[in-house]
């Protein structure tokens, strides 16, 4: 039998089922009423630490929910557990050596263990990892971005995916400023270049500094709480 | 390694694309800010078409130059490597016009 070779034109962008599945994570989202935040950082940028600190201000007043996205333990998801906020992990570890980060469908997977109509803020808390995550929507509001001084000026440049698709850059780990050579004003310059809308705020989960303008940032652009469900009356 | 992730997805939007048809040749544009190693590209595309309709098939990667429009000087250039700088005045300020893409753009299938 004699076969032919044809050619089919596709032109189908790559990450469309993705993209797809991120929407319908958001009109899910959406339904439930709770505003999603995609934490993205390198391995050891601190967003956990950060995280902490956030919960510890902000549990009283908002309902908050934790998706904590590693590649095989379960460490972040211990130590974020005291706060007794609902926490769902999803280890991301397929069996070829780990993925790099966390796509919609994984995070589809996780929603029904997540009492989303309970949860106003939900923070998702990816794997660590600068390239991978950049690429792949999860259904989020915004994307925040937590960059470390410890990590050079030049990281923009290097990964500007990331840096470009961020909707806040958290300058993290600022009381380590006086021991580094890092130039703080080179790093924006930097960051302006690739992101010329990002806003940025300097923390540091040790000391707490910032933690209070992250929190402003993230209450500023929830919707206002309906008023028949209050928070804390019960 | 994100390459093995989009090497699934590029072998989900070409098994799907077949129709139950063999494919011996997948087409990608990959966008050069995308950071895309080739040969990490291909070595997953080889392990995850594995018991598909895209098993055996060739990945041909056409990699596509990032190109800029600069705020300071108004010049359009390649930009290779990083930092992203114009090639004319060597600003930052970059409007990116290409680069970022990721598309199957054909396939080659094997008709009865
Ligand atoms: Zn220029």
């Amino acid at each position: 039998m004699h076969r032919t070779k044809v050619r089919q034109v596709v032109r189908e962008n790559v990450l469309d089922a993705n993209d797809a599945l991120a929407r319908a994570n958001r009109e899910r989202f959406d339904e439930a009423g709770t505003y999603v935040i995609n934490v993205m950082s390198s391995p050891g940028a601190g967003k956990t630490a950060l995280l902490e600190r956030v919960l510890e201000r902000l549990r009283a007043t908002l309902r908050t929910g934790i998706l904590e996205g590693d590649v095989q333990t379960t460490l972040d998801a211990e130590r974020l557990a005291r706060f007794h906020v609902p926490i769902v992990q999803v280890n991301t570890d397929p069996g070829f050596g780990g993925e790099c980060h966390l796509d919609a469908n994984m995070v589809r997977s996780a929603l029904p263990e997540l009492p989303l109509e309970e949860i106003d803020l939900l923070l998702i808390e990816n794997v660590g990892n600068l390239v991978c995550p950049a690429e792949f929507r999860v259904g989020e509001d915004a994307r925040v971005m937590v960059f470390s001084v410890t990590e050079g000026e030049e990281k923009p440049l290097k990964y500007p995916l990331m840096f470009r698709t961020a909707d806040l850059v958290l300058v993290n780990k600022i009381d380590l400023l006086d021991h580094l050579d890092f130039d703080l004003e080179k790093f924006l310059g930097y960051l302006k270049a690739v992101n010329p809308t990002a806003p940025h705020i300097l923390t540091s989960a040790r000391t707490g500094a910032g933690v209070g303008a992250f929190c402003s940032w993230l209450e500023e652009r929830l919707p206002p709480p309906a008023l028949d469900t209050p928070v804390s009356s019960e | 390694m994100h390459e093995l992730s989009i090497a699934d997805a590029i072998v989900q939007v070409a098994g799907r694309q077949a129709e139950g048809r063999r494919v011996t040749k997948v087409h990608v544009k990959v966008g050069h800010l995308r950071q895309v190693v080739p040969s990490a590209l291909a070595f997953g595309f080889g392990l995850v078409a594995q018991g598909t309709p895209v098993e055996g098939a060739e990945l041909e990667v056409e990699t596509v130059p990032a190109v800029g429009w600069c705020r300071s000087c108004g010049a359009e250039s390649t930009l290779e490597g990083f930092p992203l700088r114009c090639g004319e005045c060597g600003g930052l300020d970059l409007e990116i016009t290409a680069g970022e893409e990721l598309l199957v753009e054909y396939l080659e299938l094997e008709e009865a």
